[in-house]
């Protein structure tokens, strides 16, 4: 199995989790917040020999106070669409710098994280540039499904139907976010065929599954990409505690696949076809949070069948949305 | 002391006939840049075209990115200089504005990389000729920001804005604009210095506690608000008031290595010692200046022609001083300002206010010319000093702004 080719150093059950922290207290998230449990958990993997950088976004403003930083590895704000180019700035000084003997020649991982905003909308051209190079450098794209640091706004990346402060129920249009969520890891893994590495995962289900992913971004060499599914109490309107559920009904609904992309080989790490129940309703995702309760039975129906068609019908079910040739 | 280290003996190791992007680019390999970001927009990419056959041809060792847009192109050389790579990249015209997001906070991060600004009418309707709005967009956001006359001094100005931009005291980025087609792509005689001299002369760039790196963890841009911003800005301000002070260091101890090469840092004077009126402007114009300039003076009219080359810092007190000498000035500008006081342009305005503490003041008078590229002829500089004349007796000017080449 591809999974097999990279050589890493994997985290094999939760008590091996490494135990220092690298993302510590100063930050003020709100409670509950999934993305920064995905900061924590990338950072601890990656380890102190890691330059970072972060988009505009709620990982930035909520995140890193001046004089309270969270961040015990040298960490630098980027523009909200320059998670790519910031990723490709850092690895590119210092290559060069070690290979002209300007400093010491050793590994040190550059991580740039974006929100669905920055990453998937405004950013995109940028990660793609990021991709195509032949730099050690990883992306990680916390998604929250809306632009949350503006008071929660729908993004390409927010779910159909979600209520936003920009997408609002109304008397006329009940539904304002009619795009479907945008499959930003399946389109760059299409896209970018010398990439050796996309994944998508959620921080904190199925266990591990996600600092074992970004441990092999960092193995494999070369650009990767890694898309989380983060649920955001404020944004979903669901209580704190929880972020955790929900992220994993949204996995087990078939509504976020979670995949690798291994040098062009699909690797389901959790497919939600085989387990003993199956894909579980997607309205048992959607009941759970305010931002659906505008939703009326027939929207439900529509997100289902959008969902089922992705593990049905489409050629590489959840991340390729090409139904094969027509005959 | 640099200038105090033992002389060396060849400075030049070559002359080659060069355009101002090739100059420049012979410039950036002298430097030992190490990260070089690319995109294509005329006129400035010739730059780029010959970096990447210098780095084919492996006369420099650097990191070379074709990046996907300006906004990557000046995020990656921020980022890259940030962990203390020495950059360089560039732009022209629109392409400058549409990454000007990064534009700004590569100021406010205080990183020296250099940018060619290779100066181009901003769209809409497209034009590849030369106008200074473009590098003028930078100029409130503590940039330094040069303008360069000739191939020659394109080159030496690399040099010395990287010396200035990385120092210590400064740390600002620094925009060498040169005039489009004018001087990016005309062909002069340049003298290429030996690595040794430019080693002499240029220090390895050192950010020291500032730099991104695993021995240094320290968080770069947090969000400050209200509790802090105001302090940072006041950080960027004094950056910009010490910068005067730094770049005049710098043409000492360029001057020291390379022979007197340059008399005044900030601007350049021709025919000024006895004149009366005198025009002043940014870029290439000074060559059709300088020439109505010679005619003019053979007909007895005591003219001359101020070139500025600094335009941030702008350096208020020395040209104060130079300027008090005369009774008229004519600020040339390539650039406009629409709905500005009296509707002038861009450096009118700057020199005007530096002019307004004196008591006796030179008559003002401004003169929008060149703009997208249009030639401007020695007539139409006659015409401007005629015009520069006129305004020391005539303070009632029905236009105190001339647009000169202009179909009215
Ligand atoms: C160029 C630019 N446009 C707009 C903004 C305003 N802004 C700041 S954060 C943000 C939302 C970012 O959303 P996302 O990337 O999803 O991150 P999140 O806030 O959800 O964590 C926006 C629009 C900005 N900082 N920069
Ligand atoms: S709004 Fe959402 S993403 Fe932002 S800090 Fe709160 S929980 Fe986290
Ligand atoms: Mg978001």
């Amino acid at each position: 199995m591809a999974t097999e080719t990279i050589v890493y150093d994997k985290i094999k059950g939760v008590h091996k989790i490494p135990l220092e922290e690298f993302y510590t207290s100063g930050h003020r998230t709100c409670q509950g917040c999934e993305s920064a449990t995905t900061m924590r958990a990338f950072i601890k993997v990656a380890g102190p020999r890691t330059v970072v950088t972060g988009s505009t976004g709620c990982m930035y403003v909520a995140n890193t106070s001046y004089m309270t930083t969270p961040w015990i590895v040298p960490w630098m704000h980027t523009q909200l669409g320059a998670a790519g180019s910031s990723a490709i700035g850092m690895a590119a000084g210092l290559r060069a710098l070690k290979r002209k003997g300007k400093i010491k020649d050793e590994p040190i991982n550059a991580i740039a994280f974006c929100g669905d905003l920055g990453g998937g909308d405004m950013g995109l051209s940028g990660i793609s540039g990021a991709l195509q190079t032949d730099y050690d450098l990883l992306i990680i794209m916390y998604d929250n499904e809306s632009a949350a640091n503006t008071d929660i706004q729908a993004t390409g990346l927010s779910t159909y139907g979600a209520q936003t402060t920009f997408t609002p129920p109304g008397s006329k249009h009940r539904i304002m976010q009619r795009r479907w969520k945008k499959n930003v890891a399946g389109m760059l893994a299409v896209g970018h065929p010398t990439c050796k590495y996309v994944a998508t995962a959620c921080a904190t289900f199925p266990p591990m599954d996600y600092m074992n992913k970004v441990r092999k971004a960092l193995a494999v060499g070369g650009p990767t990409f890694i898309h989380t599914y983060d649920p955001c109490p404020k944004g979903w309107d669901f209580h704190p505690r929880y972020s955790h559920e929900i992220g994993e009904f949204g996995i087990k609904s078939g509504l976020y696949p979670l995949f690798e992309v291994i040098e062009g080989q699909v690797v389901y790490s959790y497919d939600c076809r085989k387990t003993a129940k199956g894909r579980i309703p997607v309205k048992e995702f959607l009941v759970a949070q305010g931002r659906f309760a505008h939703l009326i039975p027939e929207d439900i129906d529509y997100i289902q069948k959008r969902v089922d068609e992705m593990w049905e019908e489409w050629e590489i079910p959840g991340v390729a949305p090409i139904k094969g040739i027509l005959k | 002391m640099i200038a105090e280290e033992p002389k060396i003996k060849n400075v030049y190791e070559r002359e080659d006939l060069l355009t101002g992007c090739q100059a420049v680019s012979q410039a950036v390999r002298l430097a030992d840049v190490d990260v070089i970001a690319a995109y294509p927009i005329r006129p400035y990419t010739e730059v780029m075209d010959a970096l990447s056959k210098i780095i084919a041809d492996g006369e420099l060792d650097a990191e070379y990115i074709i990046a996907d847009s300006e906004h990557s192109q000046f995020e990656i050389v921020k980022h890259a200089s940030s962990v203390n790579a020495r950059a360089f990249a560039g732009s022209s015209g629109t392409g400058w504005c549409y990454g000007f997001e990064a534009l700004v906070v590569t100021a406010t991060d205080r990183l020296p990389v250099l940018f060619l600004v290779g100066n181009r009418a901003l769209d809409d309707p497209g034009a590849f000729g030369v106008e200074h709005n473009d590098a003028m967009a930078v100029r409130d956001m503590g940039w330094l920001l040069a303008w360069v006359t000739t191939p020659q001094e394109a080159l030496e100005h690399v040099l010395i804005g990287y010396r200035v931009a990385e120092d210590k005291r400064v740390r600002m980025p620094m925009a060498l604009a040169m005039d489009g087609a004018f001087l990016t792509h005309s062909q002069h005689m340049v003298k290429i210095p030996t690595r040794e001299a430019v080693r002499q002369f240029l220090p390895p760039y050192d950010l020291g506690d500032g730099r991104l790196h695993p021995d240094n963890p320290i968080s770069i841009a947090p969000q400050v608000n209200e509790d802090w911003v105001m302090e940072l800005r006041r950080q960027n301000w004094d950056a910009a008031r010490r910068a005067r002070g730094v770049i005049k260091e710098a043409y000492g101890e360029f001057n020291a290595v390379f022979g007197e090469r340059y008399s005044t840092p900030f601007f350049t004077e021709f025919m000024t010692d006895d004149a009366d009126t005198v025009l002043i402007g940014l870029g290439t114009v000074c060559a059709p200046g300088r020439t109505a300039c010679r005619r003019l003076r053979e007909k007895g009219e005591k003219v001359g022609f101020v070139s500025l080359r600094w335009f941030r810092p702008f350096p208020t007190i020395e040209l104060r001083e130079s300027l008090k000498r005369f009774k008229a000035v004519g600020v040339v500008d390539r650039d406009f300002a629409h709905g500005s006081p009296d509707d002038g342009g861009i450096l009118m305005h700057e020199v005007r206010s530096a002019l307004y503490p004196l008591k006796n003041r030179p008559a003002i008078t401004n003169i929008i010319t060149g703009l997208g590229g249009r030639d401007v002829s020695i007539d139409d500089c006659i015409r401007m000093y005629e015009i520069a004349q006129k305004s020391k007796t005539d303070d009632k000017l029905d236009n105190f702004v001339t647009w000169i080449g202009v179909r009215e």
